[in-house]
């Protein structure tokens, strides 16, 4: 699979692959999260941010796609740059690759972004007139695919997305707590913060030069 | 607790919105919300629920979620205020 990757060069540091968030959330964080490249970048450290297959600029039919192929992908694009550290955001996390170390960003389980992509479902029908359930949803979409909030999603993606969990050995978590403000994935229009990002990229920028990565 | 309640509807609020603090303070009974704000989509909506589950510690079914329930500041308030029985 070819897939596009937004590459920010930081010279001879170390390579660290940067993982969106998924869906909605990775539209909304989008711009805030090349705000944090751009500030590692301009401290040594090169940053890989990739598209999901499926996702953004990419071509792959979403519907052929599930958790397990995404953090294969992700694993091998780190094998492929090198990358020695992970950055992932939100539901990120869910395909960050198992081995790699690094960062987890305020992670999302794989219940609850499907949760809340089925329930704008229902919102949605529900103002177009159209009584829908939960479980029904979720039943059907486990075979036959669900397309949710304008993403078609494939039986395989939903099933593994509903029991979807993030690695946890050698990943520290960074929670909105140390970022401070207000989580910017909660915005209904997508915006950024200089003062969380600079937050964002001190932590994993010290945090690679106490490992002595950087 | 339902100055409370108030309190933690009008942050998440303005989170969701992307209000600078005090501009949440503004919002009134009256204050429409879903259909009434554009950028408040169904999308948002569900992130806004969640969120509001996640602090305030309550469950909000599917079924109850109607455009009535989220027209304007207040009947969300009241709503909420019903689930936690206060």
């Amino acid at each position: 699979m070819e897939e596009s990757a937004l590459w920010l060069d930081g010279g001879a540091g170390p390579t660290l692959l940067v993982i969106p968030a998924l869906f909605d959330e990775g539209n909304r964080l989008r711009r805030q999260t090349v705000e944090v490249m751009r500030r590692l970048a301009a401290s040594g450290i090169t940053c890989v941010l990739p598209d999901l297959p499926g996702l953004n600029e990419s071509t792959t039919p979403l519907a052929d796609l599930d958790v397990d192929l995404w953090r294969k992908a992700m694993a091998s694009l780190a094998l492929q740059t090198g990358a020695r550290r992970v950055l992932a955001l939100r539901g990120g996390a869910l395909v960050s690759p198992d081995g790699l170390a690094g960062w987890h960003y305020a992670p999302a389980t794989g219940a609850s972004v499907l949760r809340q992509m089925v329930r704008a479902r229902i919102i949605a029908g529900r103002e177009a007139g159209r009584e829908e359930k939960h479980d029904a949803l979720l039943a059907k979409g486990r075979i036959e695919g669900l397309d949710l909030a304008g993403y078609a999603l494939g039986g395989a993606m939903i099933a593994q997305l509903e029991r979807a969990e993030a690695p946890q050995d050698d990943i520290s978590i960074i929670s909105q707590d140390m970022v401070g403000g207000s989580a910017l994935w909660l915005r209904a229009e997508a915006s950024e913060s200089r003062e969380q990002a600079d937050a964002l990229a001190a932590i994993v920028a010290v945090g690679l030069s106490m490992v002595g990565v950087a | 607790m339902t100055q409370n309640i108030d309190q933690s509807l009008r942050r998440i609020l303005g989170d969701v919105l992307g209000l600078k603090p005090g501009q949440a303070d503004s919002l009134t009974d009256d204050s429409g919300l879903f259909g009434h704000l554009p950028e408040l989509d169904s999308m948002a909506v569900a992130g806004l629920l969640t969120e509001i589950e996640d602090r305030l510690g309550i469950v909000i079914e599917d079924d109850e979620v109607d455009g009535d329930m989220m027209a304007d500041y207040g009947s969300l308030r009241r709503f909420v205020e019903d689930k936690l029985a206060v």
